[in-house]
């Protein structure tokens, strides 16, 4: 019964803010209906049993990618108002597309009908008796570790890719060259003259 | 009782949002990625709910999987929506034909 209550509020709130996200006057409000259905995504995973997934979602999209995504919005001086100008225009095709969509799917799945779960099957089969975390760790580690470790690639090339998209040279900066600093020894930069009384030396 | 239906329906529901959220706002690029996250989130719903219910790992699994392409591909997005915006002052992807050949 808590359950179900649970799953209708989750799901719910999700899918008002995700309602929220795609159509929030200011983008700002946008990222944070985002991270409010990611919240609620998290709910509906830990109600699943999916400890890890649910903490992931925290983490990983509330933590990272939403703050990427505040920091990008506010820091772009965008003017708004104008890239909302084709909204009136595009909005009953979207709504078409959209209800069209949500057609064939609820087609798709009374079409189908269920051919029975063969246990058998099963790839990794959940142990009841087992955390989640520890089950999960243990197919990663094994089965999927060459795909884990690719993930690890992916995520490295997409950290290289946006450091070098983004970083710039400036040329108005005259930067400290530590080489340069390093390099340099006292009898190139010191010159020991015995000049006269009176005289004077010219370098 | 809460069945599998239950979240692939809502699964399903977040997908035509994002759809709906990529056609609604075709010239704001900020709110196109956004788009693509709740679509990513969808996808991960409907992986986790299959995995719950058939009680196999590998769902979860490749729900992280989504999850990582998904944390990139943002980065990635908002690296180039920065870089656009460096060069051109503004971000209206409607007129994006630079490189149109």
């Amino acid at each position: 019964m808590i359950q179900a209550f649970a799953f209708y509020l989750f799901a719910t709130v999700m899918i008002a803010s995700g309602v929220m996200t795609i159509a929030a006057r200011n983008p700002v409000h946008s990222v944070l209906w985002l991270i409010l259905a990611f919240f609620n995504a998290a709910g509906l995973f830990l109600i699943l049993g999916a400890e890890f997934i649910a903490m992931l979602l925290v983490i990983v999209y509330v933590g990272a990618v939403a703050v990427l995504f505040l920091f990008v919005v506010m820091m772009l001086n965008v003017d708004f108002a104008e890239l909302r100008a084709g909204f009136a225009r595009y909005w009953p095709f979207a709504t078409l597309l959209a209800v069209l969509l949500l057609a064939e799917m609820g087609f798709a799945v009374s079409a189908w009908s269920a051919g029975g779960i063969a246990p058998d099957a099963r790839a990794a089969p959940i142990d009841a008796a087992k955390p989640n975390i520890e089950a999960l760790g243990e197919i990663l580690y094994t089965r999927y570790l060459y795909i884990f470790e690719g993930a690890g690639l992916v995520l490295l090339v997409a950290m290289i890719g946006a450091i070098v998209l983004t970083h710039r040279r400036r040329s108005d900066l005259r930067p400290q060259k530590v080489s340069e600093q390093v390099k340099r020894r006292p009898w190139e930069a010191v010159v020991n003259t015995s000049p006269g009384v009176g005289e004077g030396i010219e370098l | 009782m809460i069945g599998l239906g239950h979240y692939l329906a809502v699964g399903a529901v977040m997908f035509v949002l994002g759809v709906f959220g990529i056609f609604l706002n075709r010239k704001n690029i900020i709110v196109i990625l956004m788009a693509i996250e709740l679509i990513l989130l969808s996808v991960n719903i409907n992986l986790v709910a299959f995995s719950a219910f058939l009680h196999d790992m590998v769902g979860q699994v490749f729900a992280m999987f989504v999850l990582t392409v998904a944390a990139g591909e943002a980065a990635i997005g908002l690296a180039i929506l920065v870089i656009y915006f460096r060069g051109r002052g503004t971000i209206a992807v409607d007129d994006v034909n630079q490189m149109k050949g």
